[in-house]
């Protein structure tokens, strides 16, 4: 017979006391409870922005304000997509083509959002640390869209909630992460993430693209793609940027390939299972094969897509709680 | 100007502890008390030769005064760079008359690494030694020809150690909290690799050099072994890397972000064992001040570098206070050896000795606040320590900087 006392942490407090931060900047710094909540309260927008009316009006007269200082398609849609369906007059600032050069006027820039009242800022910023910088600054709450090779919370949330409702469970996955780990934000925020939330974490890549010592943040380094993929649950794959494929980090993309290129051989050594996953966009035939890429019942990728909708509208809703009087939140 | 110190603690690099007096006619130190000299009574506080700072970034009188520095060794990283005699000299007499300049000369045109700079022509100006200013000489061919007419010269080549091909554009040392933090890092042997490198070409060249700042254990190893040879080399280090980790810039904290960067635990004890050891024999601030638009930025974006000069002499007195070093070692580490590097006398209490000296508290409780600095900026790693120890007058040559 159940317990009547629900003994899950988090389970029994509300409102506030159940996510007590006021940006999310990163994973780092997040209870387990804490990532789960966001998780759980992802969930109710999967189903409402599968049905044909999609709006919610939580977010009514509230402004959010996009900042990218970096290029971006498709988080800078997902996170516009996501504040419009819960009624937010969305703005778009596209600091990467204006005059605003980096880090040069970053903090002036922060207190001009700040002083236009927005009601949640988004930032994208090639520099680790910058949107720190910025949430120290401005009255409203700040949501990391990435910063350098630092963080990028709600990828790693959106991964998270896909390998969930996919294997029914983080904790004892064994998730392999294969690519550009050096680099990486979405690497960094899903290691945080997926130990946090007690799954196995694997890290692949050639040296040049390892970071020193990453096996402190509890993961196990492999150089050797074929030997990590042993019995995995999970296989998530990262985008390999352009400029560091052509002999500063890698020779040439076709050696990348031979070495770390996921394709359907090389997927066979994982569980018969396994689900692919990949941040995007892609380089198909590089890091990943199409067939692979496309596979039914195993490629994750568009899913991940959608996931990240859902969780952007939970965490502009959960951090706009408490300036917006929610009971128990403010 | 006659001056007789009573009752002090007087703290000789040279001769040791001693309580007594102190005699100052005629801008030195005498062995006599002079006829109708004034008298100041030092109440059994410490009196010690005046700190001589080498290898600052830029003249900051209030720091200095605040921090007990008489004289300072200015790098040759200005606007314009410190690499003729026209600039030099003009930098030798910008003190005037509250803080002596020693101007260390570009060792090459430009700080550029490419063709040597004038440095007899420079030394006749008043440069007393001569730098690659914060960077590294990458040429080797380059740096051998810095070495052998720096020796011609007769003058000491003070040299930044880190190998740029491996530093790169890093900001931090490789490791765990550069990799939890993701900025760009550099492992630290790229500082033993360029001490390595430049051994072997003063080795090979008879040339003196002096590392400004060392932080790594395989550095000091090398040190070590080079002197065992009979190699002209000193080295020095900022209180920074002997008190901090890289753990400090946790949290993105641009005042910690330095040149080198700072180094994990194991190096910091290498630095305080070579302190203890003697392998040091220079205690610098580093002073490099650095307002909020080259500070309050993302860690990468941000400039390398700290204000220290303030700080120095309490950040030292609390290696006493930890029994890292006696107060003698202190001053040898913070005036005498920096003098004999700038081939000036000073730094002792030895007659003849110009009357530069500091009068210290070394009790005085303070907490250091970069709101509060004296100096031109407030960019220190240290803010809201807690330390012990003021300096309470400073004089130079015998007068008193107000």
């Amino acid at each position: 017979m159940q317990s009547p006392i629900d003994h899950r942490p988090g389970a029994q407090i509300h409102g506030r006391a159940v996510f007590p931060h006021a940006h999310l900047t990163g994973i780092s710094g997040l209870q387990p409870h804490e990532i789960l909540f966001l998780l759980d309260e992802a969930e109710q927008w999967i189903e409402a922005n599968r049905t044909r009316a999609k709006s919610d009006h939580r977010l009514d007269g509230l402004t959010q304000i996009n900042a990218f200082f970096e290029n971006s398609t498709r988080t800078l849609l997902s996170f516009e997509i996501a504040g419009k369906r819960l009624g937010a007059d969305v703005v778009n600032m596209h600091a990467a083509q204006s005059s605003v050069k980096k880090g040069e006027t970053l903090i002036d820039t922060a207190m001009t959002l700040n002083a236009m009242r927005a009601d949640v800022i988004v930032i994208r910023h090639m520099s680790s640390g910058a949107v720190q910088l910025i949430a120290d600054k401005v009255d409203c709450p700040v949501l990391n869209a990435g910063d350098g090779s630092h963080e990028h919370p709600t990828q790693a949330l959106l991964d998270a909630l896909t390998i969930r409702r996919r294997r029914g469970s983080i904790a004892h996955q064994r998730v392999v992460i294969c690519g550009d780990i050096l680099h990486s934000r979405v690497a960094r925020s899903n290691i945080l993430a997926l130990t946090a939330l007690a799954a196995e974490v694997r890290v692949v890549a050639p040296s040049t693209l390892m970071p020193a010592a990453i096996e402190k943040m509890h993961v196990t380094p492999f150089t050797d793609f074929d030997a990590a993929l042993e019995g995995a649950d999970v296989v998530m794959m990262l985008r390999l940027q352009n400029e560091r494929m052509s002999g500063a980090f890698i020779p040439s993309t076709r050696e990348y390939h031979l070495n770390y290129g996921l394709t359907p051989e090389r997927l066979a050594r994982a569980k018969p299972d396994a689900l692919v996953m990949h941040p995007g966009p892609m380089n198909r035939g590089v890091e990943i094969d199409s067939s692979v890429a496309d596979m039914p019942g195993r490629s994750a990728i568009t899913e991940q897509v959608e996931m990240g909708v859902a969780v952007r509208m939970a965490c502009l809703d959960v951090l706009t709680r408490k300036a917006r009087g929610v009971e128990g939140w403010a | 100007m006659k001056l007789t110190f009573r009752n002090a603690r007087l703290v000789c690099p040279e001769g040791g502890e001693r309580s007594g007096d102190l005699h100052v006619a005629d801008h030195e130190i005498v062995a006599d008390a002079p006829d109708g000299a004034q008298l100041i009574d030092c109440g059994g506080r410490i009196l010690a030769p005046a700190l001589i700072d080498l290898g600052v970034f830029a003249m900051d009188k209030a720091a200095c005064r605040a921090g007990g520095i008489a004289r300072i060794g200015l790098m040759p990283d200005q606007s314009p760079v410190l690499d003729g005699p026209g600039l030099v000299q003009r930098a030798a007499d910008m003190g005037k008359p509250e803080l002596w300049v020693h101007p260390i000369a570009a060792a090459t045109r430009g700080l550029a690494g490419e063709n040597l700079a004038e440095f007899a022509t420079n030394a006749e100006a008043g440069a007393r030694a001569v730098s690659t200013g914060r960077g590294w000489i990458a040429d080797s061919g380059v740096m051998r020809r810095v070495l052998a007419y720096a020796r011609d010269c007769g003058l000491t080549v003070i040299a930044h150690a880190e190998d740029s091909g491996l530093a790169g554009h890093a900001v931090a040392t490789e490791g765990e909290t550069a990799t939890r933090l993701g900025l760009p890092s550099a492992p630290a042997i790229a500082e033993a690799l360029a001490v390595a490198r430049d051994l072997m070409l003063a080795e090979q060249t008879g040339a003196a050099i002096h590392f400004r700042q060392l932080t790594t254990a395989a550095a000091f190893d090398l040190i070590r072994a080079a002197r065992a040879r009979g190699v002209a080399v000193t080295c020095g280090v900022t209180p920074a890397h002997l008190l901090l980790s890289d753990i400090n810039v946790t949290d993105f904290r641009t005042f910690a972000r330095l040149s080198p960067p700072l180094r994990d635990e194991s190096d910091r004890q290498a630095v305080l064992n070579a302190l203890a050891d003697g392998t040091i024999d220079i205690l610098c601030s580093g002073h490099d001040p650095q307002g909020p638009e080259e500070k309050r930025l993302p860690f990468a974006d941000s400039t390398p570098g700290m204000a220290g000069a303030e700080t120095l002499l309490a950040l030292g007195l609390g290696l006493v206070r930890d029994d890292r070093l006696t107060l003698p070692r202190l001053f040898a580490l913070l005036a005498r050896n920096p003098a004999k590097l700038l081939g000036i006398e000073a730094g002792t209490l030895a007659p003849g000795m110009p009357a530069d000296l500091v009068l210290i508290d070394p009790d005085a409780p303070w907490q250091i606040n970069s709101d509060r600095m004296a100096g031109k900026a407030g960019n220190t790693p240290f803010d809201g320590l807690p330390v012990q120890g003021k300096a309470l007058r400073l004089f130079k040559g015998g007068s008193e900087i107000g």
